[in-house]
C-alpha cells in the first residue's frame, strides 16, 4: 500500500462532493459527466449550452491544477492504443447503456439513494476489478 | 414553432457561472485526487495485486458530502436558479443497466478512465487520452445508433 494517498484523496472526493451538490442545488441538474457528454453530442432538445459550460469548467479545473503544479499532471498511461481503443469503446458505449458512470450513479446516484445507482455502481466495481485480475494476474 | 435541438439554449448568467465553478471544482477535485491518473485507478482496482485504496477515500469523501447535499437539496420545492430540478424518474432494474455498467467496468479495468477523469485529462494535451476519449465518443455513437 506504497501509494496509499489519503490526504489528496479526501481532499479531491471532498471537491467532487461539493461540485456535485453545487451543482444540483443552484441548477436542478445532475452532474454525471457520461450523460452531459452524451447529450452535448446528440441532443434532444436545446439544453446543450449547460452541458458544453460544465464540461469548459471541468478542462478549467485541470488548468488551475496544472497551473499549480508546475504544468504536469501524472498521467501513466500502461494500455497499448489498441487497448486504449477498445477501453474507451466500452467505456463510451457502457456507459450509455447503463445510464451512467462513476459520477453519475456513484457520486450523485447513490447520493439521491438510487437502488440502480447503488447497483450500478456495484456492478462496475466489481467488473473493473475482475477485469484488473485477468489482466494483470492472469 | 417546432424547437431546435441545434441550439444551445439560452442560460442566465448567475447558471452559466455556476455551472463554470461546480465544473471547475470537479475537474480539481479529480485531479487532486489522483483519478486522473490511469495508473492510480488501476491500483485501486487491483485488489488481488498491489491494492491502493486511495480512491475509496475519494468516493467515501464525496459521497460524504454529496449525500447530505442532495438530501438536503432535493427537499426544497426548486433549484436555486431554476424552474424545476431534471432529476432521473426510474427505479427499475432492467439487463441493460447491468450490462452497460459490466460493459463500463471492463473498459474501465483496461485503461483506467471513466469519462470525467479522461475528459479533464485533455487538458494535459496528451495523446493517449485524445485517442481514449475519441473511442469513448464512438462507443456513445454506437448506442445512439442502435437504441436511440
Amino acid at each position: 500500500m506504497e501509494n496509499f494517498t489519503p490526504v489528496s484523496a479526501v481532499l479531491g472526493g471532498l471537491l467532487i462532493g461539493v461540485a456535485a451538490s453545487l451543482t444540483l442545488w443552484t441548477t436542478g441538474r445532475i452532474a454525471g459527466i457520461s450523460g452531459i457528454v452524451a447529450g452535448a453530442l446528440f441532443p434532444k432538445r436545446a439544453d446543450v449550452a449547460w452541458r458544453l459550460l460544465f464540461l469548459g469548467g471541468m478542462l478549467t479545473g485541470g488548468l488551475v491544477y496544472l497551473l499549480f503544479n508546475q504544468g504536469s499532471m501524472d498521467i501513466q498511461i500502461q494500455s497499448s492504443p489498441l487497448t486504449t481503443i477498445v477501453a474507451g469503446l466500452l467505456v463510451g458505449f457502457g456507459t450509455r447503456l447503463g445510464s451512467g458512470c462513476t459520477s453519475g450513479h456513484g457520486i450523485c446516484g447513490i447520493a439521491r439513494f438510487s437502488k440502480r445507482s447503488f447497483l450500478a455502481t456495484s456492478v462496475f466495481i466489481l467488473s473493473g476489478v475482475l477485469t484488473v485480475f485477468v489482466t494483470s494476474h492472469v | 414553432m417546432s424547437e431546435n435541438v441545434a441550439a444551445p439554449g439560452s442560460i442566465p448568467i448567475q447558471t452559466a457561472l455556476s455551472l463554470l465553478i461546480a465544473g471547475a471544482l470537479f475537474g480539481l477535485g479529480l485531479t487532486i485526487s489522483g483519478m486522473t491518473n490511469p495508473a492510480k485507478v488501476i491500483g485501486f482496482l487491483d485488489f488481488f495485486g498491489n491494492w491502493d485504496p486511495s480512491l475509496l477515500l475519494v468516493m467515501a469523501a464525496g459521497l460524504g458530502v454529496s449525500i447530505p447535499g442532495f438530501q438536503f437539496t432535493t427537499k426544497s420545492e426548486r433549484p436555486l436558479f431554476e424552474t424545476r430540478f431534471y432529476l432521473p424518474t426510474r427505479t427499475d432494474i432492467d439487463a441493460k443497466l447491468l450490462l452497460g455498467a459490466m460493459l463500463f467496468g471492463m473498459g474501465w479495468g483496461l485503461a483506467g478512465f471513466c469519462p470525467g477523469p479522461a475528459i479533464t485529462s485533455l487538458i494535459s494535451l496528451d495523446g493517449n487520452v485524445f485517442l481514449f476519449v475519441l473511442a469513448m465518443f464512438a462507443g456513445m455513437t454506437i448506442h445512439h445508433t442502435a437504441f436511440e
